[in-house]
């Protein structure tokens, strides 16, 4: 064995860091604190580089049980790690952006009272994270899931006092358990048919199992599209992701950028047999990625704040990857994942640097100028908005939606409509990213600058700036470099994506087209904000219905207060006294009437019964005598 | 000796159970009521004797030799509860004392 | 003699704290909580000890001294895995309940725990004891000391609830009476040996209208107590009003002897009639689930709130049981001893609020974190037990008892999976109405936990975990009873097929 048996390291360092600041967080100084946060990340970051590089040397897949968790009849998952090319992608995601979040964070949270409870959720959260992509079964894959699940809700709710970070965090945790509660259904399904619940032995038994196309297994991959759709926020349980924003930003850049949300796609990515048994619901998942991508991209260009104006966008990317799903573009995905991550967690933590910097102003319309008084976070935040918005040849984002992009179109799996909803979405992006960045950094600066971020900031912003162009380039187009690191070194994992014949011709077509979409949006975003002062504010006037519905998500948040919280809490508040316990106490009454009814005849007069007496001796003298 | 006829003996004991009963009913003081109870209770021991006689039993006079001492007895806790209730209540009526109504 | 001595130590020790209390209370508590735990440190020690054992054929512990020889009345005990996972419960949630009363009950300090320790001793009983008549024995034992532990040291409105409890489970247990002792003279006409033998009457052959009668006056003591929609009724006034020690043993055992019941003597002795009534059962659980949830979100006590979430989750109970099979029995007996903690546990939370700020009312609290983050801490690894999260006892059972369940019926698994939604909704508003928010005036009026308090709720906080991760010390012990209940119902379904085959 080698460097690959300590495996089990890396998840239990973020833990053993919780459960100290959980245990003693309290009695400890700030510096501490931050050591054990941010060091316990750190060493789990190194651990993971070294069992990488131990990986690279000798690419398997790894089986680490730790413990039998339960043997009950054919139920027998244990605490297994496993780790494969797929799952280590996502841990070095996870541990190096995690380790970077921290050390921002400790800046960045530095003046707050609840610093020990911060990291102490953050070093959960990371925890919990690896070990859902480094689970071997799919029980512990829900643990972690469920475990991701309650940080992320603790963490929105990190500012508790206020109610509406309190809502935010229900929201949030109770609609991605509508999700996971699909997904536990399917794990009953998937129990119920391979009696085992071992992602191997499910994805081996599959195709053997199930036909292609089988109902049972649409059924099935239709139940894990629910939960993973609940967890990265696509459509129908969107609607979750904005509201998140009330967390620090530190979260929203790790939880809800670039770790936690990817969860969907990685379970999708990693029951991908599955998934390519039952062509309905991989069509349904594009779909969805597809439609979500666009929706939430048209929000992004109506939001104000600037947090709300990233989630949109992290939802919007997140249909991407889920659009490469469906079409069979497994690495595409995980490709525009792992660039996603970098580029969108520096987004956070700029946009972190700015709303510090301004007394916690979130409004866009109210910053403005920014670009001389804060030039790091103006360059780093370029780069990011650059990635974002796909600039061709020079950015990470490019290359990975370029790839989605293709494989939209030429996979065999692909359509042209789903093309087009993605190269809308390019435009669209490309659009919003030109107005934010154009609105935040340029023209007037509406408000002062209080506050400039030190070191522990500004590192992690450079480090990620630099990654979000650099890592494009471990996997560029066919035509242009002969350079596919990561779909080779996901092919033992993934299934390569299969694209139809005589199609690859045209591929340079479809990257200047996609080039050219980009560059229009960003024209036209520099044309409305910049070139022509106003513009944008007429067209909010022209269709503020449109506008109003685009702001709101698309009146999500209504239709559900309507159709499910609306009539549950209604029932809940109409039988809040029981409606059974009713039944009881109507019993009851008709006892006590009966009681009140016959106890009146006792009513201490002697004489009556006396008669009482009589009268009843009479009657039985009478029945004597008749019968 | 000419006897008396049963019927006549019966039919007294009947006037008198009657008498006493109607008494008990309609009195609200519960001296007389005591007293009236007392003469229903000679009722059926006039019956008994009648009944006894008719017969040629002991059994008759037997049952009145009980009926007699179970008066005395009961004329004796009858008298004491009275005398309570009269310190209680200041009054021999039987309708103030009903508060034992459910 | 074992778990005779069990019972009789609780019972002595019952007696003779009521009599010290006359001198010394806090004589009388330290005798009471010496007690229980003599008996919690002796069953811990026979399931270490004997736990190589648990995959043998006979029981572990068994007892048996003829008493009334004429009606076939014995003294029987005897305990295999699933009794002793209860008896441990028992002990421990026993020890809890005198430890958080230490402060809380003031008055009648003696009398108090002798009905304490005679609760427990009934309980105990109910778990050990196969001989049907000293069951019954034991289920009133355990009914009326609970009795005047709500109506004496209860809140504002004691005698209701007092009442209301006495009644249903009066009136069930009668029926169960009946039930005993129809099957007892049934079989006695049948072989002409009349007893009230565990074992002699697992043999009776009872016809399958007179079994169907039979099994629901069983059914009817235990449904009520478990308790299952509709007969719920009188849990969330007792819960609520009981004082703490009395909610934590209600909660924690009382409710799981109604499960033991079903698991203990309903299956194995009327397996036909069980596979009969299974779906309607299986729907009451899964109404119960839902109802129960429902319920709790709504209501503004902390206590009640509880309390109705113990309907949710016994519901769980319900739906495993009639699931016959292997994962949602163990699923079961995992959901018994995880709600037993967490349950406990939050209405200790709520005994200790109460202590601080005289109200159990949600509407008044608010914003307590801040001073208090502890008590937080704990209730929010209870909350998400009880909401099912991966990691926590709650989870193993609820996942076990709905994938079981799925085998049976996979249009009720899907409902009661959506209790796990509700779930959500009551116990995120547990945290919300009591942890979060602006602070409330009473806010200031919190202190966090005494070490008191945390002698009682750091273990149970611990335990909680430790079989979220290490369940499978539970499904051992509990593997063989487990696997017998289910054999003899297997036995019966294929018997039934087998006569319909034969005559079709």
């Amino acid at each position: 064995m080698n460097a690959v048996q300590y495996l089990w390291l890396v998840p239990l360092l973020p833990l053993l860091g919780a459960v100290l600041l959980i245990v003693a967080g309290r009695n400890m100084s700030k510096p501490i604190i931050a050591s054990i946060g941010a060091g316990s990340v750190g060493l789990s970051a190194l651990t993971v580089i070294v069992i990488g590089v131990a990986f690279l040397s000798n690419p398997d897949v790894y089986e680490i049980s730790v413990w039998q968790w339960i043997a009950v009849g054919n139920l027998t998952p244990s605490i297994e790690l496993h780790l494969d090319a797929l799952s280590l992608m996502f841990i070095f995601v996870i541990t190096f952006v995690g380790f970077l979040i921290h050390l921002y964070s400790v800046e960045f949270m530095g003046e707050d009272s609840g610093y020990a409870r911060f990291f102490a959720c953050l070093n959960l959260f990371v925890c919990s994270m690896l070990l859902l992509v480094l689970a071997g079964n799919l029980v512990l894959l829900y643990l972690g899931w469920e475990g991701v699940g309650l940080c992320s809700y603790l963490l929105i709710g990190f500012w508790y006092e206020d109610p509406k970070n309190g809502y935010a965090a229900r929201k949030a945790f109770i609609i991605t358990r509508v999700g996971d509660t699909a997904m536990l259904i399917g794990l009953f399904l998937l129990f119920a048919t391979f009696n085992s619940l071992d992602i191997e032995t499910i994805l081996s038994a599959a195709p053997s199992r199930w036909e292609q196309g089988s109902s049972i297994a649409t059924v099935a991959a239709l139940l894990l599209l629910g939960g993973a759709a609940g967890k990265s926020a696509q459509l129908p349980l969107q609607n979750w992701l904005p509201d998140a924003m009330a967390g620090p930003t530190p979260v929203s850049a790790l939880i809800h950028a670039a770790t936690m949300v990817t969860a969907g796609v990685y379970l999708i990515a990693r029951m991908n047999v599955l998934f390519e048994l039952s062509p309905v619901a991989m069509t349904t998942v594009g779909v969805v990625g597809a439609v979500t991508l666009l929706i939430a991209g048209f929000s992004a260009m109506t939001q104000t704040d600037l947090k709300r104006v990233l989630a949109y966008s992290t939802i919007s990317q997140i249909g991407y990857m889920f659009l490469a799903l469906g079409v069979g573009a497994w690495s595409a995905a995980i490709f525009h994942f792992f660039t996603h991550a970098f580029f969108k967690a520096l987004l956070f933590l700029g946009a972190g640097a700015i709303i510090e910097a301004l007394h916690h102003e979130h409004n866009i319309f109210r910053m403005g100028g920014l670009r001389k008084q804060l030039p790091i976070v103006f360059i780093t935040f370029l780069a990011g908005a650059a990635s974002l918005a796909a600039l061709p040849l020079v950015t990470s984002g490019f290359y990975s939606k370029d790839m989605i992009l293709w494989y939209a179109w030429a996979g065999e799996k692909g359509s042209g409509l789903l093309f087009i909803a993605g190269l809308v979405g390019a435009l669209v992006t490309a659009l919003y990213t030109t107005r934010l960045v154009i609105v935040t950094f340029f023209g007037y600066a509406n408000t002062r600058v209080s506050k400039r971020p030190g070191w522990r900031m500004t590192m992690p912003l450079g480090v990620l700036a630099a990654l979000s162009v650099v890592v494009g380039f471990l996997e560029v187009p066919h035509n242009f470099w002969h350079a596919q690191l990561i779909s080779g070194f996901l092919g033992g994992v993934l299934p390569a994506a299969v694209i139809d014949s005589g199609i690859e011709a045209y591929e340079w077509a479809l990257q200047l087209l996609a080039a050219v979409v980009t560059l229009g949006g960003i024209f036209i975003g520099y044309f409305v904000y910049m070139a022509t002062p106003g513009l944008h504010e007429l067209v909010k006037k022209k269709f503020p219905t449109l506008h109003q519905l685009m702001y709101d998500g698309w009146g999500f948040d209504a239709l559900y207060t309507l159709l499910f919280v609306k009539p549950v809490t209604w029932l809940a508040r109409a039988s809040r006294g029981d409606v059974i316990d009713g039944i009881y106490t109507g019993i009851a009454w008709v006892a006590i009437a009966a009681n009140r009814a016959i106890a009146t005849t006792q009513n201490g007069v002697m004489r009556w019964y006396v008669l009482g007496i009589v009268v009843g001796a009479l009657l039985i003298i009478t029945l004597g005598i008749l019968v | 000796m000419n006897a008396i006829p049963i019927e006549y003996g019966l039919i007294l004991a009947g006037i008198l159970f009657m008498l006493g009963m109607v008494s008990v009913l309609i009195r609200r003081n519960i001296i007389f009521m005591l007293i009236s109870v007392e003469i229903m209770l000679n009722a059926a021991g006039l019956a008994f004797i009648v009944a006894g006689s008719k017969w040629t039993q002991a059994d008759g006079q037997i049952m009145f030799i009980f009926i007699l001492t179970m008066a005395a007895a009961e004329v004796s806790v009858g008298l004491a509860l009275i005398l309570q209730i009269y310190h209680q209540l200041k009054t021999l009526d039987t309708d103030a004392a009903n508060r034992m109504k459910g | 003699m074992t778990l005779i001595a069990f019972i009789g130590i609780l019972m002595a020790g019952g007696l003779l704290a009521w009599i010290i209390a006359r001198w010394n209370e806090t004589l009388s508590r330290w005798i009471a909580l010496t007690v229980v735990l003599i008996d919690l440190m002796w069953s811990v020690a026979i399931l270490v000890s004997r736990r190589p054992d648990f995959s043998g054929t006979d029981w572990l512990i068994r007892f048996d001294y003829p008493w009334i020889g004429r009606f076939g009345i014995g003294i029987s005990v005897a305990a295999d895995g699933l009794s002793l996972v209860l008896l441990i419960l028992t002990f421990f949630l026993g020890a809890v309940s005198v430890v958080v009363s230490w402060r809380e009950i003031r008055d009648r300090v003696g009398f108090f725990h002798f009905n304490l320790l005679w609760v427990l001793a009934g309980i105990a009983g109910v778990f050990v004891v196969i001989d049907l008549f000293l069951f019954y024995f034991f289920w009133e034992v355990m009914l009326i000391p609970m009795y005047f532990l709500i109506g004496t040291w209860g809140h504002e409105n004691r005698r209701y609830a007092a009442v209301k409890f006495f009644i249903f489970t009066q009136a069930s247990g009668l029926m169960m009476l009946l039930s005993i002792l129809g099957l007892y003279f049934i079989h006695g006409i049948n072989t002409g040996t009349y007893t009230f033998d565990y074992f002699e009457l697992l043999t009776a052959t009872v016809g399958t209208t007179a079994g169907r009668w039979l099994m629901l006056g069983f059914l009817a003591a235990f449904i009520v107590k478990l308790p299952v929609v509709p007969f719920h009724s009188w849990l969330p006034d007792a819960h609520s009003q009981a004082p703490t020690a009395g909610s934590v043993i209600l909660a924690g055992l009382l409710l799981k002897t109604g499960a033991y019941g079903i698991l203990r003597f309903v299956l194995p002795l009327f397996p036909d009639a069980s596979r009969e009534l299974a779906s309607i059962a299986m729907t009451l659980g899964v109404a119960g689930i839902l109802y129960g949830a429902l319920l709790a979100y709504g209501q503004t006590d902390f206590k009640r709130l509880v309390a109705y979430t113990s309907v949710s989750h016994m519901g769980f109970v319900m739906l495993g049981i009639f699931s016959f099979n292997e994962l949602a029995f163990q699923g079961v007996v995992m959901q018994l001893v995880a709600h037993g903690l967490s349950t406990g546990a939050l209405f200790v939370i709520a005994g200790a609020l109460y202590e601080r700020i005289h109200t159990r009312d949600l509407s008044l609290m608010g914003g307590f974190w801040t001073g208090t983050p502890f008590i937080g801490f704990i209730t929010l690894v209870f909350v998400m037990a009880s909401l099912g999260l991966p990691g926590l006892a709650n989870f193993i059972a609820e996942f076990l008892i709905l994938n079981g369940a799925w085998q049976a019926s996979h249009a009720l698994t899907v409902a009661g999976a959506m209790g796990l939604i509700l779930a959500m909704a009551y116990s995120l508003r547990i945290m919300r109405k009591i942890f979060f928010g602006p602070a409330s005036d009473m806010a200031s009026r919190m202190s966090d936990l005494t070490l008191r308090e945390k002698v009682v709720l750091v273990p149970m906080t611990l335990l909680v975990i430790f079989l979220g991760l290490f369940p499978q010390h539970v499904f051992n012990a509990s593997e063989k009873t487990v696997k017998d209940i289910l054999g003899v119902v297997m036995r019966s379904q294929a018997d039934a097929i087998q006569n319909a085959n034969e005559n079709p």
